[in-house]
């Protein structure tokens, strides 16, 4: 009986060498990731790390507060008018959201599933208008408030993002993937054109759905510049409009300021939680699709 | 049950003609499958009549109604389609009681008709699942049972067993026929492959470029194809096509090779000559009209095609299974006169 030969062989080796580049790309990828992570992470540690301190500490650079408080906290909370805007955006966000899933994808199932002239046309026209920048549009959009009374009100708010051209392209391109026998199918089983879309073709595009909810959610939640132009009364701020108000024209409440964003962003934390493995599927899809 | 009639059917897409006129008359309860090449009609045949497609010109009949102008759900006609098309978000249970949307039922007399079907179907223990929870062929099934359970006047099938492997295909090929014998409504069944066409149809219509070929028994057409098309169409491998030349003294093949046969011409013209491969054997009793060198051998366990280089082109011939000739051999080849096809060759009609 021969001694077992435990040095590694040429073959091993070989695939030692050979898996070096590969650890390596992958301790590169790690430290990337990390870095990226630490950029993402900063501004939220810094927002909640401000909500903590006392005014006098605000520019201090420090994570960690010397002397932590809560007292920011108390104080917005139970400063009634926080609540209020709280109140204001919850329910232009939801409306909106609401509003953006039925009629995105009703407009784009229509333009996806049925052919009429000037199909094209119209869906080429929705898509120039993401070429518009907002700052081009708050001047039209003030004016047409303003002839039809809807400053400072719900309405005026939420007009302009009730339907967006970037969902109805997005509900497009998931339409795309819904086989026409489906609707078919529904169609000879004695559905209507408007059953068939909430019944069938609905269901089938839930990521999508999910998705462009996150997207609209987020976007109304975080929206700055229009509510700002719209709204005079206090009552009827959003909480980004609200919070950039808090302090006096002398000095600014960073820490009110900080503390009223990281309490705004629960909804869209519980949000995002929810339906984040929709949202990734959702992008995931769209890109295959697109 | 119903009939079924097309009566001068046309489709034109702008004005691109791709059915010229189709003519059929469909009895009650019979099972006719429409096969041809991709691009020949019969699934725009088969959408018209489901009226997923308008019409240009012509008139679709079912039972005594003209059905030209009425809504897919009207016409009182069910489908199963090739990608099964039952919805992924509800059970199996809820797909086949989807069909039943429209009825009048009451409540407990759709549950019926559902356990009904679902026996029928062999999938009861099915019924709660979801459709990503089934195989090809039980969803294909799921497909069937919402047609089935809506007890229609026509069955409306389009290629639904192409997206299943080979095995399964058989299967389901069996348990249709089985079901159209226990059910008895009038079937339309699309399909590309000759055999599913064969092995189902009561009555096959063959089409090409949007014109009906042929309409026959499954016999019919094997044994009499109306013309070269046909003939080549159906029937795997395909027919053999020998150039010949048609007189008044009889049959000559091109290699000089002269068949006495009860066909005649007044006047010379050329012909194709076709002889199923089935029908060519190696068999020095029986007419030899073709010899060649073996260049290819597909063995299929019982018997063996060859391919054989003849002086007027391949042919496929059969040999024996377990002694085949080896390739580069001289082989003579063999037919029986009856089982020639004369062909004409300009126009591809059978010469009768």
């Amino acid at each position: 009986m021969t001694a077992t030969d435990l040095r590694p062989t040429a073959a091993v080796l070989d695939q030692s060498a050979a898996s070096k580049p590969k650890n390596m790309g992958q301790i590169l990828r790690w430290v990337l990731l990390f870095l990226g992570g630490i950029m993402m992470i900063m501004p939220i540690a810094y927002m909640i790390s401000t909500s903590l301190k006392w005014p006098h500490e605000v520019y201090n650079v420090n994570l960690i507060p010397e002397e932590p408080t809560i007292e920011n906290y108390t104080y917005v909370l139970e400063d009634g008018r926080f609540y209020l805007w709280f109140m204001n955006s919850i329910i232009i966000a939801v409306i909106t959201t609401i509003s953006n899933l039925l009629f995105d994808s009703l407009v784009g199932y229509t333009l996806c599933k049925f052919k009429f002239p000037g199909r094209q046309i119209v869906f080429i026209a929705i898509l120039s208008t993401l070429m518009i920048p907002t700052e081009m549009l708050v001047i039209p959009w003030y004016l047409m408030s303003q002839s039809f009374g809807w400053l400072d009100s719900y309405w005026g708010i939420m007009f302009p993002g009730l339907m967006t051209a970037f969902g109805t392209f997005l509900m497009k391109q998931f339409f795309e993937s819904v086989p026409d026998d489906f609707l078919e199918a529904a169609r000879i089983d004695g559905l209507n054109e408007l059953q068939i879309w909430w019944i069938v073709a609905m269901p089938l595009v839930k990521p999508a759905l999910a998705a462009l909810a996150i997207f609209v959610f987020l976007g109304n939640w975080t929206a700055f510049l229009w509510p700002l132009i719209v709204t005079n009364s206090v009552e009827m701020y959003t909480i980004p409009v609200g919070l950039s108000g808090f302090g006096d024209e002398a000095d600014v409440a960073w820490e009110l300021i900080m503390t009223g964003a990281a309490i705004s962003t629960i909804p869209t934390l519980i949000v995002f939680l929810i339906f984040q493995r929709f949202i990734i599927r959702g992008v995931v899809m769209a890109g295959l699709k697109g | 049950m119903a009939k079924l009639s097309l009566s001068k059917l046309t489709k034109a897409y702008n004005k691109t003609e791709v059915l010229h006129g189709i003519d059929l008359d469909v009895a009650d309860g019979e099972f006719v499958v429409f096969v041809g090449p991709s691009g020949c009609g019969k699934s725009t045949t088969l959408r018209m009549i489901a009226g997923l497609e308008d019409i240009t010109s012509g008139a679709i009949t079912i039972g005594d109604r003209v059905v030209n102008n009425l809504e897919p759900k009207d016409r009182d006609i069910a489908m199963v389609f090739q990608n099964y098309a039952i919805y992924p978000h509800m059970s199996v249970r809820k797909n086949i009681a989807f069909g039943l949307r429209s009825s009048k039922l009451s409540k407990p007399e759709k549950e019926q008709r559902i356990a009904e079907v679902a026996h029928i179907l062999d999938m009861t223990h099915l019924l709660d699942r979801k459709p990503n929870q089934l195989s090809g062929g039980q969803r294909q099934r799921v497909a069937i049972g919402r047609a089935m359970v809506r007890d229609p006047a026509v069955f409306l099938f389009d290629e639904p067993l192409s997206n299943l492997d080979a095995q399964l295909r058989t299967q389901m090929r069996l348990e249709i026929k089985k079901l159209h014998q226990r059910v008895g409504n009038t079937i339309v069944f699309v399909t590309h492959d000759q055999v599913e066409a064969m092995t189902m149809a009561d009555r096959i219509v063959i089409m090409k470029d949007g014109h009906i070929q042929q309409v026959g028994t499954p016999a019919d057409v094997y044994h009499k194809p109306a013309n070269a098309f046909v003939a080549q169409f159906i029937g795997a491998p395909s027919m053999n096509m020998v150039p010949g030349t048609l007189s008044a003294t009889g049959l000559t093949l091109d290699n000089g090779q002269r068949i006495n046969t009860n066909l005649a011409a007044t006047t010379q013209r050329v012909v194709h000559v076709g002889i199923r491969p089935d029908d060519l054997t190696i068999n020095p009793n029986a007419l030899q009209i073709l010899s060649g060198v073996v260049t290819v051998q597909e063995p299929l366990g019982s018997e063996t095609l060859i391919y054989v280089d003849t002086e007027i082109g391949e042919v496929i011939a059969k040999a024996d299974g377990r002694t085949p000739p080896d390739v580069g051999t001289r082989v003579t080849l063999s037919v029986a006169a009856n089982n020639l096809h004369v062909f004409d060759g300009e126009t591809g009609e059978a010469v009768q």
